[in-house]
């Protein structure tokens, strides 16, 4: 008997065309993708919640549209994860964490509220690293998640959940978020594409706000052309967010096929030699390069000293911003709020204190902590504002770059998949996960990975190709001769009988 | 190599940040914290003379609205999650100082 029919592991862009012409139905569609999800998500538990109910009550309205004649939109009947960072409006809305526990939004993110109008089916929250802060989905306010090609393996983060689900064929598309590498890295342990766009290209309104010059939402898909589709339909202006890119954008998927002939192809010279690079990581990029150059581009190496500096200037930067944004957890208006023990009464400041220390994990709050000392009087200057001069010249040395390339070429991450438990007793090795993905978001540059192969361990290498800000054209098509080349069709052999 | 951060600079920060930490949290987190900030502090030593920080990588200025009375979110649907509510306002406990 074959999994779904035939419905589950096929593409977004095939589901939709199938759902369009009325050979398969979305309510059938959904139904199967469900049945996968409660067969083998308890392995793998990518999600946090499973709209079951309100998923087969929105397939049936693209049915009941496609009966009446009424025009259906690109994604239409076509199963979407959406990681927990997204308000969507009556669907509980965690972060990842105790402080929301319970918590339903009264509103759609505009991402969400524009995936709708497109007649996605949002089949679930997806299980993250809480407010979006980690590298492995370790950091969960509820359960980690796993990696579906190794269950005792991580699956990245902080988008772990959205990564997993592409994976393992829960839903053909997911969104994320990506602040330090979110999307991208988990995609790269996963085996999929995930891509982060242009900071303002997609609106930050609805969303869970970590670092706010740093955060942007983001496609997962298993190809090049599902992520393009549904970044197009994630994409464009939104008077709801003061950074939103008030241009519209140049249309990628129509010109997926353009090819690269000719194309400037940089290799980040100082991102193929980080410390602790696994060696079948490099030749995942070597093999990228050749690529490139038989698809007609021309590769050289390029150097970016300041890249040496991403994570530092990061690591200051980030939880500076997020001590800001979380300080509106405080058990006022919504979430958790703490009672006082047995015999004593709280003043509002203890109130706040407590429902803080019992909802925050210890991430976001070791987050909070070293945010608010680097913002503290005395000290604002020598960190903040440091990190912020020093991302000035980050920008300015891939603006360089720039001048002579057309794209970039890097690791997406140093290794493949860790063990769960790994790296979980040391933040600072945690954290040097992101080397490589932490540059596009200081720049605020788009970047997307590409799934190459596997090591001998069986466990998926991602590449990574960065474009200048507003470059998600030429990044999406440089993504897809890649992906030609590297022809990668392995799949999780996520509950499967032995052959 | 000395930590940059004391005991008592942690138990600041944790005031300020409103964090009621336990004792093993504020122990550990001086320790954790003094590694980062080491870590952090080969950007103290870059020379960025006449280098303009960035706030915000794609800049965008004066971004406005008309100044128009628009909808905004349902009174009631806000307060249906909030943890104590009283005559339409969030009831929290008292606040320090204030009359009984």
């Amino acid at each position: 008997m074959r999994d779904g029919d035939g419905l589950v592991g096929r593409t977004a862009v095939e589901l939709a065309e199938l759902i369009r012409t009325g050979d398969v139905s979305a309510v059938e569609v959904t139904a199967a993708h469900l049945a996968r999800i409660e067969a083998l998500d308890g392995e793998v538990r990518s999600f946090l919640c499973v709209a079951g109910d309100s998923a087969s009550a929105a397939a049936a309205e693209i049915d009941a549209a496609r009966a009446r004649g009424d025009e259906l939109g690109p994604l239409a009947g076509v199963p979407v994860a959406v990681k927990d960072m997204f308000c969507t409006k009556d669907l509980p809305t965690t972060a990842g964490s105790r402080i929301l526990e319970g918590w339903r939004p009264p509103y759609d993110s505009t991402v969400v509220a524009r995936l709708r109008a497109a007649g996605a089916v949002v089949i679930g929250k997806t299980n993250l690293d809480e407010f979006a802060m980690g590298s492995s989905n370790e950091n969960s306010g509820f359960f980690p998640a796993a990696n579906p090609w190794d269950t005792t393996r991580v699956p990245g983060g902080s988008s772990g959940g959205s990564a997993a689900a592409v994976a393992a064929r829960f839903a053909p598309l997911a969104i994320g978020t990506d602040t330090g590498g979110s999307i991208r890295q988990p995609a790269s342990l996963c085996g999929v594409v995930g891509m982060r766009p242009t900071y303002g290209r997609v609106s930050r309104y609805g969303i869970v706000a970590y670092a706010s010059s740093l955060d942007q939402a983001g496609p997962f898909g298993t190809t090049v052309a599902d992520t393009a589709l549904l970044l197009e339909a994630m994409w464009g202006y939104d008077p709801m967010d003061s950074t939103s890119i008030p241009s519209a954008p140049e249309p990628a998927l129509a010109r997926l096929e353009d090819g690269i002939a000719g194309l400037r192809v940089g290799v980040v010279q100082e991102l193929t030699e980080v410390e602790g690079i696994q060696p079948e990581v490099r030749a995942a990029v070597d093999s990228a390069r050749n690529l490139f150059e038989k698809a007609g581009a021309e590769v050289d190496i390029v150097s970016v000293p300041s890249v040496e500096y991403g994570l530092s200037a990061y690591y200051i930067i980030a939880p500076a911003e997020a001590s800001s944004n979380l300080a509106r957890y405080d058990g006022v208006r919504y979430g958790l709020r703490a009672e006082a023990p047995p015999g004593r009464e709280f003043d509002v400041a203890a109130m706040n204190a407590a429902t803080r220390e019992r909802g925050f994990g210890a991430e976001v709050k070791r987050r909070i902590m070293l945010g608010t000392y680097a913002l503290s009087a005395g000290y604002y200057d020598a960190y903040y504002g440091q990190a912020q001069r020093v991302r000035t010249l980050i920008i300015r040395d891939f603006a360089r770059a720039y001048e002579r390339f057309d794209v970039l070429l890097a690791p997406t991450s140093p290794t493949t998949a860790f063990e769960l438990g790994a790296k979980t007793s040391d933040p600072l090795a945690m954290y040097l996960s992101d080397v490589c993905t932490i540059p596009t978001n200081l720049t605020g540059a788009c970047a997307i990975s590409v799934p190459a192969g596997l090591d001998g361990a069986g466990l998926p290498i991602g590449v990574q190709v960065l474009a200048p800000a507003l470059g998600e054209a030429v990044l999406l098509r440089a993504a897809r001769a890649l992906e030609a080349g590297f022809a990668f069709t392995a799949r999780p052999k996520l509950g499967e009988e032995a052959a | 190599m000395s930590n940059p951060l004391t005991r008592a600079d942690v138990e600041h920060v944790a005031k300020l940040a409103r964090l009621a930490l336990s004792e093993e949290e504020v122990d550990q987190l001086t320790a954790q914290l003094g590694a980062i900030l080491e870590h952090a502090a080969d950007v103290a030593a870059l020379d960025t003379s006449g280098v303009p920080p960035t706030s915000h990588p794609i800049a965008l200025s004066n971004v406005l609205r008309p100044d128009e009375v628009r909808p905004s979110l349902e009174r009631d649907a806000v307060l249906a999650m909030a943890p104590a509510e009283e005559d339409g306002r969030f009831r929290v406990p008292r606040i320090l100082g204030e009359e009984a």
